[in-house]
C-alpha cells in the first residue's frame, strides 16, 4: 500500500525498564498489557440466534460497518502505529507503539471471528469487495495513509490520534445500538474491549503529541493547531457522508452524527485542544451512552438535582483497594 | 440534599469560597479542567514519595481514575496517601470524577470508590479535560453546594 518504506530505528540500545525518562510510558505499558485480550475468549457463538432475528438490511449494514472497522484497524496495525516508531524518543515509547500495533492486529482479526461465527463465506467475500469499492471508506483510508507517509512526527501523531479517537466511531455506534436493544450482546462485549483499547491509544499518542509541542515555537504550535482542525474537518465531512450512506436506510444517521461530534470533541481533548462541538449537537441518545458505559448515567450530576435518587455508599467494590484506614 | 451532610463532619463556619483538592498526572487533563473553574485549587504532589497535604478547610476532591489493572488500584496512590489522614477525610464534602466513558463500567470508578468508602456524594463526572458546559455546571454547582453546606452546618 505504501510506495516508500517506513524507516525504522537507526540504532538500537538495550531497553532498561528500571530507568524510565517518562513514567507515562510504564503506566500506559502496564495498562495496555493488563488489558490484553483475544477474541477467542468472547463467546460470540451465543449471538447466532440473535443474528437470525435481524433483517437482511440490518445484517448487511452490520457486516459493512465491521468491514470498515477492520480496514481502519488494519491501517493502524500495519502502518499507523509503526509509522510512529522512528519518532519515538525513548525505547520505552517504542515498546508502547509495538504493543499498540499488535493490539490493532488483534482487533482487525476479531472482526473476522465475528464474521466466521455469524456469516457465510460468500457473504464475507461480498462485504470485503464492498469495502474495496465504497468511495467514502476508501477516501477515509487514503486521507489517513497520506498523512502517515509525511515526515512530520507531530502531524503523524495528530492523524493517528484522530483515527484512534474519532474515525472508529461511525462504526462503533452500531454494536452499541444493538446492545441497547439486547441484540448481539456478546459481539458488543468484544467491541467494548476494542473501544477501551482505543481510548488508551488515543490518550497516549495525544499525550506524546502534547509533550512534543512543548519544545516547539509559538508559530509552529499555531501551524499544528490549524493543521489539526483542517484535518479533522476534512475527515468529518467524509464521515458525515459515510454515515448517511450506511445509516439512512435504518433511520439512525442523525444520532450517529451526534456520536461523531461527541467523539470528535474527545479526540481534540486527547490532543490538548478544547472541545469544538457544542452540547446541543453532542447529545447522543442515553441508550447508546449507557451501552457504552453503564456508569455514565444522569445520576452523576448531583448539582443539577437530577441525581435526587443518589444514595451515598451505593454498591461499589472497594475490596481490591489498599485502604488502611 | 439534606441527607447528604452528616453531623460528624468537622466543618468550620469560615471559608465561604469553594476549594478543590485535585490530583492530575503529567498528562494534565484534570489540571486543565480545574484551571478553568472559579475556585481555589490545591494540587496533590505528583510523586507518592512526597509529603501529602493537610487540609484545614472543607474541600471537594477532584480526581481521575488510574489505570493499572495488575497493580490493583483505580485510586491514584497519591490520593490514597492524602485520604489516609483522618482530618482530610473529615473535611471532604464530595468528589468530582474525571474519566472516559470508553472504559465502560470503570468510568470514574475511583470517584465512586472514594465516595462509598468515605460516605460523601459523587457531585459530578466529566471526561478528559471537560467541555465548557462541564465547567459552567461545576462552577454553578459548587457555589450552590457551598452556600447550602454552610447554612446547614450552622
Amino acid at each position: 500500500m505504501m510506495s516508500e518504506k517506513v524507516e525504522l530505528v537507526h540504532n538500537v540500545e538495550a531497553i532498561n525498564w528500571n530507568r524510565i525518562p517518562d513514567e507515562k510510558d510504564l503506566e500506559v505499558w502496564d495498562r495496555l498489557t493488563g488489558n490484553f485480550w483475544l477474541p477467542e475468549k468472547v463467546p460470540l457463538s451465543n449471538d447466532v440466534q440473535s443474528w437470525a432475528t435481524l433483517s437482511d438490511e440490518e445484517k448487511q449494514l452490520t457486516m459493512r460497518v465491521f468491514t470498515g472497522l477492520t480496514l481502519l484497524d488494519t491501517i493502524q496495525g500495519t502502518v499507523g502505529a509503526v509509522a510512529l516508531l522512528p519518532d519515538a524518543l525513548t525505547p520505552h515509547e517504542e515498546a508502547v507503539y509495538t504493543n499498540i500495533a499488535f493490539m490493532e492486529s488483534v482487533h482487525a482479526k476479531s472482526y473476522s471471528s465475528i464474521f466466521s461465527t455469524l456469516c457465510s463465506t460468500k457473504e464475507i467475500d461480498e462485504v470485503f469487495r464492498w469495502s474495496r469499492e465504497n468511495e467514502f471508506l476508501q477516501k477515509k483510508a487514503n486521507i489517513i495513509m497520506d498523512y502517515y507517509q509525511g515526515d512530520d512526527s507531530l502531524k503523524k501523531k495528530v492523524a493517528s490520534t484522530l483515527l484512534e479517537s474519532f474515525l472508529f466511531y461511525s462504526g462503533f455506534y452500531l454494536p452499541m445500538y444493538w446492545s441497547s436493544h439486547a441484540k448481539l450482546t456478546n459481539t458488543a462485549d468484544l467491541i467494548r474491549l476494542i473501544i477501551r483499547d482505543e481510548a488508551v491509544h488515543g490518550y497516549y499518542i495525544g499525550y506524546k503529541y502534547q509533550r512534543g509541542l512543548e519544545t516547539e515555537t509559538e508559530e509552529r504550535r499555531q501551524e499544528l493547531k490549524d493543521y489539526t482542525f483542517e484535518l479533522l474537518f476534512e475527515l468529518y465531512e467524509n464521515e458525515v457522508a459515510y454515515t448517511h450512506s450506511l445509516y439512512d436506510g435504518v433511520g439512525l444517521s442523525e444520532d450517529v452524527k451526534k456520536f461523531l461530534h461527541y467523539n470528535a470533541n474527545k479526540a481534540l481533548m486527547n490532543l490538548g485542544y478544547e472541545a469544538m462541538f457544542p452540547s446541543s449537537v453532542t447529545d447522543v441518545s442515553p441508550a447508546i451512552l449507557s451501552a457504552l458505559s453503564p456508569n455514565a448515567d444522569e445520576n452523576h450530576d448531583f448539582f443539577s438535582g437530577s441525581g435526587s435518587s443518589y444514595v451515598i455508599g451505593k454498591a461499589v467494590n472497594t475490596e481490591d483497594e489498599d485502604w488502611d484506614f | 440534599m439534606e441527607t447528604v451532610l452528616e453531623d460528624h463532619r468537622d466543618i468550620p463556619a469560615s471559608a465561604n469560597e469553594p476549594v478543590l483538592v485535585y490530583f492530575s498526572s503529567v498528562s494534565g487533563n484534570t489540571h486543565k479542567f480545574v484551571d478553568k473553574l472559579d475556585a481555589e485549587s490545591i494540587r496533590l504532589p505528583l510523586r507518592t514519595g512526597e509529603d501529602t497535604i493537610l487540609m484545614d478547610r472543607p474541600f471537594v476532591l477532584c480526581i481521575p481514575t488510574y489505570g493499572r489493572p495488575r497493580s490493583g488500584g483505580a485510586v491514584p496512590p497519591q490520593v490514597m496517601k492524602f485520604l489516609r489522614e483522618p482530618k482530610n477525610r473529615a473535611l471532604m464534602l464530595g468528589v468530582i470524577g474525571a474519566g472516559n466513558t470508553n472504559f465502560g463500567e470503570l468510568f470514574c470508578i475511583a470517584a465512586d470508590k472514594i465516595a462509598a468508602k468515605c460516605e460523601v456524594p459523587v457531585l459530578y463526572k466529566f471526561e478528559l479535560m471537560g467541555t465548557s458546559d462541564d465547567v459552567a455546571r461545576v462552577n454553578e454547582g459548587l457555589k450552590a453546594f457551598w452556600t447550602q453546606n454552610f447554612q446547614l452546618s450552622k
